[in-house]
């Protein structure tokens, strides 16, 4: 087990440095100059060029790159362009805990609305109860988070007035913040919903036919007990698996979700920074994103296979 | 004897699936009566309604089943009408099971102490009584170390760990009823038999009423008292085992008696089969339920549907029941002689060794073997699994490349260690006919093209040359033209098993390894494919490497036996010595573990324990750790002894002499 950690830790370094790498190239070569971006467009040539020099753009690519690799590797990304003279880690830190508030608010709702639901659907299966979940669970999956997030803000904050449309920069109260969230974490909700109902489902009905289930009805335990200790057990092993590998899924959600309500992650850090040319900031964002993003995964499957007494024991016998 | 005095009553019992809106039926009219105490063998081929009749008893059926008619008794108690509280309680207390497969019966998420437990909390005790308790039956089932299992997780025990497990939460309720499905189906012969054991004895203690469930008539006849045959849906011979067996009155359990290779049977004999197919689910069989298979049917049968006739202890579903054991014949007994045999060996195995290495550890697969496979004739391979069979087939294959200092040749040369390193020629003449035709045949293809494109790439034949040899092949395997179009789900098992032999032949090869080719099969069906594969072996003088669990075939198939334990030959010879006796100690064990329908009294020698890790192979002989026949001067603990000839073609690996061997046995 330890070796397996360590091997995708390794894995997970060299993805981390090719994304790195990809990124770069790619905001090197997105048109429009960095200089003019800051400064404006009635900024003459001559300043432009000036901001180019001292931004350290004139050097070739290579040059720049390890420049900033020699710092991100120790945890600094440069100065930001749009702040000038902040560095990007004070951006980076803030705006990652919203979104981490963001994600957890989110996945608190959505994992047990959405293992009840494919349970409920399972157990159900074929009927009424089981067609209105996966079909509502399938279509919220497919509609975009900035549809769903549209119609909320329209129903909830514009019509209804419960929730604010838009996050403000400050909160009066931890209350206000979290009745700011609601609107975002609703909208990642709806996406999310079908994919893990879906998989609870799948996983209860393989619970529900396995033999191990007709041994605990035979052996004349309450339909209650069988379900508990023996379907749901079961069927639930699978489904954190897929959970945890929505993280990834959820974190792009986020980008969406963040610009649409205004919420100041770091989806909105990435979004902004690229928007403005600020390449420091971006490389910093979308870096920190794909840690994330592959330590989640990597916790994911260490969580499912810890859970798994199959995959932690090994099958020695003795 | 009042009828409520019977442990278990079915009285005319029905059921049917509902099959595309279409009520299917399943059980016509089961009746039959187990007395308090009794152990009831309920015998016939898969899809004959006996898993069916073991859950209806259970009442415990897919969303599909329902009992049509009929009653399901339990001392006295009719199942079909309990409330569903009163159920759960009978099933908690009244009535246990134990099934095939217990790997799957228990659940892999939660260790073996609560598991077990929860059979005593359901019948009101406290958690620590409980656990108490737990321990206390895994102790009555003979399990070593009994406190350290209860913290193990299923999956870290062997098969006959789990299914003793399994055997504990079955009788933890004391129950009046215990019924045994295929509770050994799958295990190894020498822990079938620990099982089987364990359950005559428990049953001795317990006086539990027994209804064993199998398709081994073997284990049915060593388990049980009385016997009922069960044949689409319906019983149609019913006595003691021992009238069953050895006067049966039936002709589809004469048939069925027929197709098990017996007493010595060898493959110069052809085994009998049984003509035809199982009807289908559900099928109108209006009069004798057996009549289209049945050589003895008549006008009468196919008018008159045959009553239940009253033959003193003992009862059938036949009108003509005074002659079914004339039954005729469905393959001629005879058969033509066979090819010469040469005595250069087509296959010779030269210190063969196999290590694998894995987690850090090495495990010695197969240690050092050396076999020759002369032309035309079969060798056997017997062990235990964990043994090496598997991997000496394998190696044979070119699937795993043996060792350095070990090689393979074919007709005196040497040849590649890996398929990958041998020319098509020698691939082609080294084929392989699998256990199970499901996975072994791709099923998207039609019989067609799987054999058309073994006959590419093992004969490089294509066109018209190519669907001359499709046709040549699928009449030496006796399939039909019509099957060349159909896929391998639209065959039965014994009809995929004929397309995977094809395949194998496809080559003309020299040599074909058999692994558990009928293992998955019914006993008729086994029989025809045994029948097969002796006749194609007479007519193209191909040699066989067999592996099955099964002795009683591999006796009927073999010319020579080789013995393997833990990846070391332990005895070679040729087959009627090897099973005539004297026999190595491992090789008694094995044979005194096998049930037979024939009932000899065989002094059964126990195998204490489960087969060693190859990881570290005991010291001395690698079998002292289970060896009953063990010396005293302790020289099995310490050196291991060579595999030598002890008689003109036999060799043997112990340290006991032969004529003491001969000994030891004959007074058993």
């Amino acid at each position: 087990m330890g070796r397996y950690v360590l091997r995708r830790f390794g894995l997970a370094a060299i993805t981390l440095v090719l994304l790195s790498m990809i990124v770069f190239l790619i905001s090197s070569v997105l048109p429009g100059s960095v200089g003019r971006a800051i400064l404006g467009p009635f900024a003459d040539p001559q300043s432009v060029a000036l901001v180019n020099e001292q931004l350290g753009l004139g050097g070739p690519l290579w040059e720049r790159y390890f420049d900033w690799v020699g710092g991100a590797i120790t945890l600094d990304f440069g100065d930001s362009y749009q702040y000038r003279g902040a560095p990007v880690t004070d951006f980076l830190w803030d705006a990652l805990w919203r979104s981490a508030k963001l994600a957890l608010l989110t996945l608190l709702l959505v994992v047990p609305l959405a293992v009840a639901g494919g349970a409920m659907a399972a157990l159900r299966q074929g009927r009424t109860t089981d067609r209105v979940i996966s079909l509502a669970g399938l279509t919220l999956a497919v509609t975009p988070e900035f549809v769903t997030g549209v119609v909320l803000i329209a129903v909830f904050a514009v019509g209804l007035g419960w929730f604010p449309a838009s996050v403000p920069a400050t909160f009066s109260s931890p209350f206000d913040e979290l009745r700011a969230m609601v609107l975002p974490a609703v909208s990642l909700v709806a996406v999310l919903f079908g994919y893990i109902a879906r998989m609870a489902r799948a996983g209860t009905l393989e619970a529900l036919a396995a033999d191990y289930t007709r041994t605990a009805t035979l052996k004349g335990l309450a339909w209650g007990s069988v379900l508990r200790r023996h379907v749901l057990r079961n069927a639930l092993l699978p489904t954190i698996a897929v959970v945890a590998t929505q993280a990834g899924y959820l974190l792009g959600g986020l980008l969406v979700t963040e610009t649409l309500f205004n919420y100041p992650g770091i989806g909105r850090l990435v979004y902004t920074a690229a928007k403005g040319r600020d390449i420091p900031m971006m490389m910093g964002g979308v870096i920190t994103v794909g840690a994330v993003f592959m330590l989640l995964t990597l916790l994911a499957d260490v969580l499912s296979a810890w859970l798994n007494p199959r995959i932690r024991l090994g099958t020695a016998r003795d | 004897m009042s009828a409520t005095d019977h442990a278990l009553e079915l009285d005319d019992l029905r059921l049917a699936y509902r099959v595309r809106g279409v009520d299917r039926e399943v059980l016509r009219g089961v009746s039959l009566r187990v007395a308090p105490g009794e152990a009831y063998g309920l015998v016939g081929e898969s899809g004959c309604g006996k898993s069916t009749a073991a859950y209806a008893i259970m009442r415990y059926l897919p969303g599909n089943g329902r009992i049509t008619g009929g009653h399901v008794r339990i001392a006295g108690r009719d199942v079909t009408t309990l409330s569903g509280e009163e159920l759960r309680a009978l099933r908690a207390r009244t009535v246990s099971m134990v099934y095939q497969d217990p790997g799957q019966a228990l659940n892999p998420t939660i260790r073996v102490g609560p598991q077990v437990a929860e059979a005593f909390t359901v019948l009101g005790a406290s958690r620590s009584e409980a656990n108490d308790r737990a321990l206390q039956m895994l102790r009555k089932v003979q399990i070593a170390d009994p406190a350290r299992v209860l913290h193990r997780y299923p999956h870290q025990l062997s098969g006959g760990m789990q299914q003793r497990v399994v055997i504990a939460m079955a009788l933890a309720s004391d129950p009046t009823l215990l019924i045994l499905d295929e509770p050994t189906t799958g295990l190894d012969a020498t822990v079938e038999a620990e099982v089987l054991d364990l359950v005559r004895t428990l049953r001795s203690e317990y006086g539990t009423t027994v209804l064993f469930i199998s398709h081994n008539l073997g284990v049915i006849r060593k388990m049980c008292d009385r016997v009922g045959v069960l044949y689409a849906g319906k019983l149609v011979e019913e006595g003691p085992a021992e009238r069953v067996f050895h006067d049966p009155r039936h002709p589809y359990t004469v048939g069925l008696l027929r197709c098990i290779p017996r007493r010595g049977a060898k493959k110069t004999a052809r085994l009998d089969t049984i003509r035809g197919f199982l009807p289908l689910l559900g099928a109108d069989l209006p009069t004798c339920v057996f009549v289209d298979r049945c050589g003895l049917a008549d006008e009468r049968c196919r008018t008159v549907e045959p009553p239940m006739i009253d033959l003193g202890d003992h009862a059938t579903r036949c009108h003509h029941h005074e002659r079914a054991q004339e039954l005729p014949r469905e393959e001629a007994a005879a058969t033509p002689p066979a090819a010469a045999t040469g005595d250069q060996p087509v296959l010779r195995l030269r210190n063969v060794s196999k290590t694998f290495r894995l987690a850090g550890h090495d495990v010695h697969a197969l240690v050092d073997v050396s076999l020759d496979l002369r032309p035309g004739e079969t060798v056997g391979l017997v062990g235990e699994s964990g043994s090496g069979k598997t991997t000496l087939a394998r190696a044979i294959l070119g699937i795993h490349a043996p060792d350095d200092g070990g090689g393979i040749e074919l007709d005196g040369a040497p040849i590649g260690a890996t398929f990958a390193e041998r020319s098509r020629a020698q691939v082609s003449a080294i084929q392989i006919v699998f256990q199970n035709p499901d996975s072994a045949l791709n099923r998207r293809h039609a019989v067609r093209r799987i054999i058309g494109r073994a006959l590419k790439k093992l004969a490089g034949l294509d066109g018209a040359e190519a669907e001359r040899r499709i046709l040549a092949l699928t009449e030496a395997v006796r399939l039909t033209p019509r099957h060349l179009d159909m896929r391998p789900s639209q065959l039965s098992g014994g009809l995929k098993q004929r397309v995977a032999i094809a395949r194998a032949f496809a080559g003309d090869p020299r040599v074909v390894v058999c692994d558990e080719p009928t293992s998955a099969l019914d006993v008729s069906v086994q029989a025809a494919i045994l029948n097969l594969l002796a006749d194609l072996q007479r007519d193209r003088g191909v040699s066989y490497v067999f592996i099955s669990h099964d002795l009683g075939v591999v006796r009927y198939l073999s010319d020579r036996i080789a013995v393997l334990y833990l990846g070391r030959l332990m005895e070679v010879g040729d087959a009627e010595s090897v099973f005539s006796g004297p026999h190595h100690p491992y090789t008694e064990a094995l044979l005194s573990a096998v049930p037979s329908i024939d009932g000899e009294l065989t002094t059964r020698i126990r195998l204490e324990g489960e087969i060693p890790s190859a990881t570290d192979p005991p010291a001395g002989c690698v079998f002292h750790t289970r060896c009953p026949r063990r010396l005293a001067s302790g020289i099995c603990e310490t050196a291991e002894p060579p595999l030598v000839e002890v008689a003109p073609g036999r060799q043997m690996r112990c340290h006991i002499p032969l004529e003491e061997l001969r000994a030891l046995q004959g007074e058993g």
